[in-house]
């Protein structure tokens, strides 16, 4: 399985649930051409749920730390929930973790963009 | 890190097309041969990982999708070590030129991080140029014997 993607609103907040793998191809291009196109909607309060992604590599970290900077300069916010372990891990030896708002806890998250 | 109880030697070796499908099933190849030479579920991850950006630089950087041009990926797996060498046909590039991605005006590019992953993930990473033209690198894990 590539990547799939669903997209849910939790009041003003656009939770976009990602399940699979982000590599490069077709899943990271996915997740980018989705938050451009919520960019593009005007949505600033952005809140990714990785919990079922299996799989990232450098490609999809990319497109992380590409989602957080184009929603950001939009004016918005792009905030992380639910990572795996691995996905923690990779964050944490790119030194990225620290740049992300990272949530465990979606009521949490979505109180927390105020 | 590894018990090797169930050590199983093994040597492969495929011609691949400059494809991300490539990537993909030498990716398998390598994971399937580490998960029945006893490697643990962390370190399969970690090989996965070094084998797939490695195989990304083959086709993507080196190889630039050429369908003239191949990868040749091996992987041998003898009881101390386990190895993978992916050789392209591409014209190369200075490994010592990619920016450290940990640098803070460096972190928040979007691309850059694959060398620094097959560092860190494997025990030994090793670049050669070859003749008359292309790149080899030599990927290894090391087998420990309880």
């Amino acid at each position: 399985m590539s990547v799939k993607l669903n997209t849910r609103q939790v009041g003003d907040v656009t939770v976009i649930d990602v399940a699979g793998r982000i590599t490069l191809g077709e899943g990271s291009s996915a997740l980018r051409d989705a938050l451009r196109e919520l960019v593009g909607k005007n949505q600033k309060k952005l809140l990714l749920n990785l919990g079922e992604v299996s799989y990232i590599d450098s490609s999809g970290i990319g497109e992380l730390v590409s989602g957080f900077t184009t929603v950001t300069n939009s004016g918005g916010n792009l905030k992380l929930l639910n990572l795996n372990k691995r996905v923690k891990d990779l964050l944490q030896i790119t030194k990225l973790y620290t740049v992300f708002d990272v949530h465990e806890d979606e009521a949490g998250a979505v109180r927390s963009f105020g | 890190m590894r018990d090797n109880a169930r050590h199983v030697p093994e040597t492969v070796e495929r011609f691949l097309e400059s494809t991300l499908e490539s990537v993909d099933s030498a990716e398998e190849l390598a994971v399937a041969i580490a998960e029945k030479a006893g490697f643990d579920e962390d370190d399969l991850m970690r090989i996965g990982m070094a084998v797939r950006e490695s195989m990304v630089n083959a086709v993507v950087h080196g190889n630039r999708y050429n369908a003239n041009k191949k990868v040749r990926f091996s992987v041998v797996n003898n009881a101390e070590r386990y190895t993978v060498r992916i050789a392209d046909e591409g014209e190369g590039f200075d490994y010592q030129e990619v920016p450290d991605p940990l640098a803070p005006e460096n972190l928040m590019r979007t691309s850059g991080r694959g060398l620094f992953l097959i560092r860190s993930f494997m025990d030994e990473f090793q670049v050669r140029r070859l003749e008359p033209g292309g790149t080899e690198v030599t990927l290894v894990k090391y087998v420990v014997s309880k």
